[in-house]
């Protein structure tokens, strides 16, 4: 197993070269706004820094979100070319699921909550038991409308710390991570999501009042 | 030729995603998947629809032409995209894949302009395009003058709309007709049936001390609009052939006695119309009277190729490639207002037919280069 992995759903720019055992290479760069200028080069880096052709990877794995939608369409349309052009199943994870798992391979024990933000004064969130399985979610509400678990990580957490109290990192996702649980989840022959955005939101569009006069009433 | 560049170019700067194979002039393929219909309710494109059509829609679309084509893609001598101006979400989308065939394929990537794009795609139907051309470019997002010595590399803006884009005027008379979104082809039938001479409809910035070459639609909708009103206030029945046919000749008399004069004060004899607009039938049939009585020649694609495509942002990067121009890098931007005097985004800093997203991609570029100044080209 050869898997290129990158995430573009939160403000964080991250991709990773993972080996089906560990992590070969790794890049994290946080700018919320500059998603698609930094992933290419970011993924042509840790394919560097990892010594792998492309021509010899297995898989490529995308967080699908949810997430702020400009920045995860970079992630999800880079994922779906490459696989196209390089032949490559695209395995999708649940971008929530990967910072569930990489809190957990930072110590984080019992049940949990991952939220990140969703603006406009919202979370995306997703909660997970003792054992790492996703309880609930995922969805987009208002922090105050939640009931998060009695642990909480994500930047939407700490950025409501009324909602979240004592939330903790990691804020974003990072690509390790995203890799690490592809791996598992593929090693133990379960299926990944397809390369489907996770947008949870309908589209923002104001149906036109019907037609404005232009003399005065 | 058998040596001509064979390019793929992407194209989501509004609601089409477009993707075309072009071989030099040759057009190989032209696939399109259009949201159009899902904005129709909304009186207008709605960006977030857009872009999440233009994702859904893209691996397939580059399948389709690829396959319409028959070619591989490890045969492509190069990628282009539309790097703007257009809907910033939506031209996120197809740089970010083209970065990504680029990339996994070893072919350079070109971050071509759209508007020089709708220029260039004429060659696709009528030749290499003659130097100087003079070009007229109508559509929903753009109404412009341009003048280009070099289309890879030198457009100069003579005149502009100061207000609505003459395919914007179109579709919000079409909206005070009760006619529906888009309007162009809508009004364009109506008008058919319509006396274009019934209705004495503003011409905006036709005086004489006005600026030549720059175009104003905004007076010419609010009269239009006016005039509809006022026949409903009354009760009377509003004749809405007449009206369209009316709206349409004030447009398209304006539009094409700018660019003939644009023609002939600059001594070109070439004029070039591109965008959406220009598949309205008026438009074409005047600017073809006109051309003839002013001894210029007239070059209008097909309807086809008139409005938003891959194959016009192909035509423009194999001709890029053929020319020799350094691609782009893989940190190309999706630029929103890119300038039209920025007919592409060269990597900053490499040295041309160096640099760009496949390594030894740039380099093949340069032998088309070399094969261009061979024949005599690129003085
Ligand atoms: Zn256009």
């Amino acid at each position: 197993m050869l898997l290129l992995a990158f995430d573009t759903a939160t403000p964080a720019v991250t991709a990773a070269v993972h080996d089906g055992t560990a992590v070969l290479a790794e890049t994290f760069t946080v700018d919320a706004r500059r998603h698609g200028e930094l992933l290419l080069p970011a993924v042509d880096q840790v394919l560097r820094e990892a010594g792998v052709d492309k021509h010899r990877l297995t898989g490529v794995v995308v967080g699908v979100g949810p997430g702020p939608y400009t920045g995860l369409r970079v992630g999800l349309v880079t994922a779906a070319a490459l696989g196209h052009a390089l032949g490559l199943p695209v395995h999708g994870v649940c971008t929530l699921d990967a910072i569930a798992h990489q809190a957990r391979a930072e110590g984080l024990t019992g049940p949990f909550t991952v939220a990140t933000d969703a603006r406009r004064k919202e979370v995306y969130w997703a909660s997970y038991d003792a054992g790492g399985a996703r309880t609930a979610g995922p969805a987009v509400d208002r922090p105050a409308e939640l009931t998060p678990g009695p642990r909480s990580v994500g930047a939407g957490a700490l950025l409501y710390p009324g909602s979240f109290p004592d939330a903790t990192g990691p804020e974003h996702v990072s690509a390790g991570a995203l890799a690490a649980f592809a791996a598992a989840e593929l090693t133990a022959g379960r299926e990944l999501l397809p390369c489907v955005p996770l947008y949870l939101r309908r589209p923002d569009a104001q149906v036109p009042a019907g037609y404005k006069a232009v003399l005065p009433a | 030729m058998a040596d001509e560049p064979l390019v793929l170019g992407i194209e989501t700067s509004c609601d089409e995603t477009g993707v075309g194979i072009v071989r030099g002039t040759t057009l190989l393929a032209d696939a399109v998947a259009s949201s159009v219909n899902d904005h129709a309710r909304y009186g207008g494109v709605v960006p977030e629809i857009a872009s999440r059509a233009h994702l859904e829609a893209m691996v397939p679309t580059i399948q389709r032409a690829l396959d319409t084509a028959g070619v591989k893609a490890s045969d492509l001598d190069g990628i282009a995209v539309t790097a703007g101006p257009g809907l910033a979400g939506a031209l996120l989308v197809g740089v970010s894949a083209a970065k990504a065939y680029a990339w996994a394929l070893d072919k350079p990537l070109y971050g071509v302009n759209h508007l020089a794009s709708h220029i260039c795609v004429d060659q696709l139907e009528h030749g290499r395009l003659p130097s100087p051309t003079m070009a007229l470019l109508v559509s929903g997002g753009h109404s412009s003058l341009l003048l280009s010595e070099d289309i890879t590399s030198d457009v100069r803006p003579l005149g502009a709309t100061i207000d609505d884009a003459a395919g914007e005027a179109f579709d919000k008379v079409a909206r005070v007709l009760g006619l529906g979104f888009p309007g162009g082809p809508v009004v364009d039938r109506m008008a058919r049936e319509g006396d274009p001479r019934s209705i004495a409809f503003p011409r905006g910035l036709s005086g004489a001390k006005d600026p030549a070459y720059d175009f104003s639609f905004s007076g010419l909708k609010t009269a239009v609009a006016r005039w509809v009103e006022a026949k409903r206030r009354a009760g009377e029945d509003v004749p809405v052939a007449d009206v369209a046919a009316s709206f349409q000749e004030a447009v398209t008399d304006v539009l094409t006695r700018k660019a003939v004069k644009a023609c002939k004060d600059s001594g070109v004899d070439h004029l070039m119309i591109g965008g959406g607009v220009a598949a309205n039938s008026r438009l074409r049939e005047m600017a073809q009277q006109r051309c003839d009585k002013a001894g210029i020649r007239l070059r209008v694609p097909r309807p086809g190729l008139c409005t938003d495509n891959g194959a016009m942002v192909a035509a423009l990067g194999s001709e890029m490639v053929w020319r020799g121009r350094t691609p782009s890098s893989a940190d190309l931007s999706a630029d929103s207002s890119l300038p039209v005097t920025e007919v592409h985004v060269p990597a900053a800093g490499a040295a041309a037919g160096a640099g760009g997203a496949g390594a030894d991609g740039g380099a093949h570029g340069d032998v088309h280069g070399q094969a261009y100044r061979a024949l005599g080209g690129g003085r």
